[in-house]
């Protein structure tokens, strides 16, 4: 299986850049804009010197334990050797609870009817939404999948928006006209689940744009950064590799996020990608690869932030590569009968909130009765979250019409030379639309 | 004012007013556009807003949808629309459904724009008509300017409107040069998206027309004249939403009707148009629709063909004249 790179561990080709010691990978373009929009200048530099080698090629490979080692040395100066303070310990405990009981309500309400449609669930991976999202701001962008529940979740969306979502509510986070794999939130920046593989990159990869171009162009005060959270099997898709290459070219501020889970339904990683360590293709870019293991969100937390401040920094992306796994099959249609029950062990062992929970008593941030006390808290808010949901109305006939357009002209004009929308019974059904 | 300087006079112009319109495509900048449409929009606006993309139709687009979910207005150049499927995930899966999935919260305040249609000589895979393709999907607007006026005042309210818009030009009227009044020569010219705009008003046959074809019905109206014809040119200018009240306003008038499009026949605009007729204005008609559109195949490279493949004047004169029962000359065989 892939075990091959499964020791590896923290695998990282290009120094991550210090702040104190900047050395921005374009720097002979820094008096010209960063989005070579226009290459007028570059022709310039490099007929003045014909011999400057490509500053891709001269980056050497440093081996990853050479730089986390510098960063002990460096962390142990500070106060602490503990990679988390205890209220940081109690936030993530509690978030990749909620992630998990969150999932696991789902799955009930879906075999009892209450949801319908294709329903992926998160099980699993929480190190990795949890280790990610955690770290953001509120004004920073999530991307997602159709698995994106949890990733909502860790954003701040309330567990009572989703799960009324779910049920196809007009109480859902959006009105039960988005559904188990549309998730957005404007509110906390998440800007979709995306049904399609690879659909969400680019969208992510213009947030990121977006980000750069108001601090640029619009002069606005905005360090954001965006996570693009996708799966293995999206790295075989074109779109990743598209937005690779212009989100390095254009240093744009985001952290490409894959999970890796090994299978993309019940096509085995290995079995669909010539390299299978896919961190090896953010070199290939021109930017960091970063292999973490996905099923310890400490680890994950410490490559996040490294990835998500060299974002904000304006240093460029980031492609970090999560192993992990997930507990469930592909979805709640799926029967997962390919995986080899001997793997699904395997990991099972190597829960992630398990793992987190032991750090937390051997390191002694936590009681026992403390982490009960964030598990029972959790279990009323997910109670809480279907009773609302279930309580809650389904949309009204009249939404049904809504929000095609943001300005509902674009319905046209009526027979009587109005137009449709200014009809006050226009939203009462479709005929004449 | 020729077609091409009245869009690059538009995108200045709306660049100008609202720094968060940015142009990005293939060759838009230093190469200053495939078609010269962005011609010194770079030198004015510098690489942050025009910006040059790989060729990533996929990838860039999606770059735009999701610059415009997060507060920017992105004009998106297609070197030819034949390129945006390459991209028709983002247009119609990201772009036109997510206002309506996230139940409003996030709009899609975006263009996507180039040359659609036939252009002459270069086969089946780069001459194509997209208006019905992205006509039939919901949360998408579809323009498709004629006249230098068009190409203004439509590029202007397609970058200021709130919604996805999708701007289908034609290469072969960049160069074509009209008449233009002060009014759309002013920078706060602005025309209605919905709205038909009668070139011609005549009394006997309706034909309903859009983009290069309107020009084509109108030398079309002029013969017909000279046969004591009175046809009605009715320019689209929107495909979606599709001026229906105008067009049965016109038919309720002639009592005959002749849709023309370049596009394929089956499920075309025509078919729309048509159905829209029957639907409001049957008891109106005295004769058949008829449907003048590109023919029902790949577009040949051969130029005898290629010419056969698509709408011809004396085809919309041969058609008009038989929806006013007028006697017509078979079709000449090439």
């Amino acid at each position: 299986m892939a075990s091959s790179f499964l020791s590896s561990g923290i695998i990282q080709p290009l120094p991550l850049r210090s702040p104190d010691k900047p050395q921005p990978l374009f720097d002979h373009l820094k008096a010209t804009s960063t989005f070579l929009g226009s290459t007028s200048k570059i022709r310039s530099v490099s007929l003045s010197k014909p011999n400057l080698p490509n500053p891709h090629r001269r980056s050497t490979v440093v081996a990853v334990s050479d730089v986390l080692k510098e960063k002990k040395t460096k962390s142990a100066a500070s106060s602490s050797h503990l990679l988390i303070t205890r209220e940081e310990g109690l936030e993530l405990y509690e978030d990749m609870v909620l992630g998990r009981a969150f999932e696991d309500m789902c799955a009930q309400m879906y075999y009892r009817g209450k949801m319908f449609g294709f329903v992926h669930l998160y099980n699993g991976q929480e190190a990795v939404s949890t280790g990610f999202i955690k770290l953001l701001k509120k004004e920073d962008c999530v991307v997602s999948t159709y698995r994106d529940h949890v990733h909502a979740l860790s954003k701040g969306v309330p567990a009572r928006a989703v799960m009324s979502e779910l049920f196809g509510k007009a109480t859902g986070c959006c009105r039960g006209q988005g559904g188990s794999m549309h998730m957005f939130s404007k509110e906390h920046n998440v800007l979709g689940g995306f049904a399609f593989i690879g659909e969400g990159i680019p969208v992510a990869t213009g947030a990121a744009f977006t980000s750069k171009y108001k601090r640029e162009v619009l002069k606005e005060d905005c360090d954001e950064v965006t996570l693009a959270f996708f799966g293995d099997g999206t790295c075989n898709n074109g779109q990743f590799f598209e937005c690779l290459n212009m989100a390095a070219l254009w240093k744009l501020p985001i952290v490409f996020v894959v999970e890796n889970n090994l299978w993309a339904i019940g096509m085995s990683h290995l079995r669909a990608t010539s390299d299978p360590e896919i961190w090896k293709k953010g070199p290939a870019f021109g930017m960091p690869g970063v292999h973490v293991d996905g099923m310890d969100v400490l680890k994950v937390r410490e490559v996040a932030k490294e990835a998500i401040q060299r974002a904000r920094r304006g240093e460029g992306p980031t492609l970090v590569e999560c192993e992990t796994y997930r507990f469930r099959g592909h979805s709640l249609a799926d029967p997962d009968e390919l995986r080899d029950p001997a793997e699904k062990a395997h990991y099972a062992a190597r829960d992630p909130i398990t793992a987190l929970k032991k750090y937390i008593f051997d390191n002694k941030l936590a009681s026992e009765a403390e982490l009960k006390a964030i598990e029972k808290k959790i279990d009323e808010v997910v109670e809480e979250s279907v009773e609302f949901a279930d309580a809650s109305p389904p949309p009204p006939r009249s939404q049904l019409l809504e929000n095609v357009f943001a300005d509902p002209k674009g319905f046209g004009i009526g027979p009587d030379g109005s137009y449709r929308c200014e009809d006050p019974k226009f939203t009462e059904g479709t005929a004449h639309v | 004012m020729n077609v091409r300087d009245a869009l690059n006079s538009a995108l200045d112009e709306e660049m100008s007013a609202d720094p968060k319109v940015f142009l990005m495509g293939e060759e838009v900048g230093e190469y200053q556009g495939a078609y010269k449409v962005s011609k010194g929009l770079l030198e004015k606006y510098g690489p942050e807003r025009v910006l040059d993309t790989p060729i990533t139709e996929a990838g860039f687009t999606g770059i735009g949808v999701g610059a415009a979910y997060y507060g920017l207005k992105p004009v998106v150049e297609f070197m030819t629309f034949n390129f945006s499927m390459q991209a028709i995930d983002h247009i119609i899966n990201s772009a036109a459904k997510s206002n309506y999935m996230s139940a409003g919260q996030i709009s899609v305040p975006i263009v996507f724009r180039g040359p659609n249609g036939a252009a002459a000589g270069v086969g089946a895979q780069h001459s194509q008509c997209y208006a019905a393709w992205y006509g039939s999907c919901p949360g998408l607007k579809v323009l498709s300017p004629y006249s230098s006026e068009d190409a203004r005042g439509l590029l202007k309210a397609a970058i200021r409107d709130p919604d996805p818009v999708i701007f289908l030009e034609n290469e072969l009227l960049y160069g074509e040069s009209f008449p233009v009044s002060a009014e759309a020569l002013d920078s706060s010219f602005c025309l209605p998206i919905g709205k038909a705009k009668i070139e011609r008003e005549g009394r006997d046959v309706t034909i309903t027309a859009f983009s290069k074809m309107v020009g084509l019905a109108l030398k079309a109206a002029d013969i017909l004249a000279k046969d004591g014809i009175s046809a009605e040119i009715i320019n689209l200018r929107s495909i979606r939403p599709l001026d229906t009240p105008t067009i049965n306003a016109s038919v309720r008038k002639t009592n005959r009707l002749v849709t023309v499009e370049e596009g394929f026949p089956q499920h075309g605009v025509g078919a729309e148009i048509c159905m829209a007729v029957v639907e409001e204005s049957f008891g109106y008609l005295d004769a058949p629709v008829e449907r003048i559109a590109g023919a029902d195949v790949p577009m040949p490279y051969a130029a005898n063909l290629e010419r056969m493949a698509v709408p011809q004047i004396e085809d919309i004169v041969r058609a008009a004249k038989r929806a006013c029962y007028r006697s017509t000359a078979m079709a000449a065989t090439a």
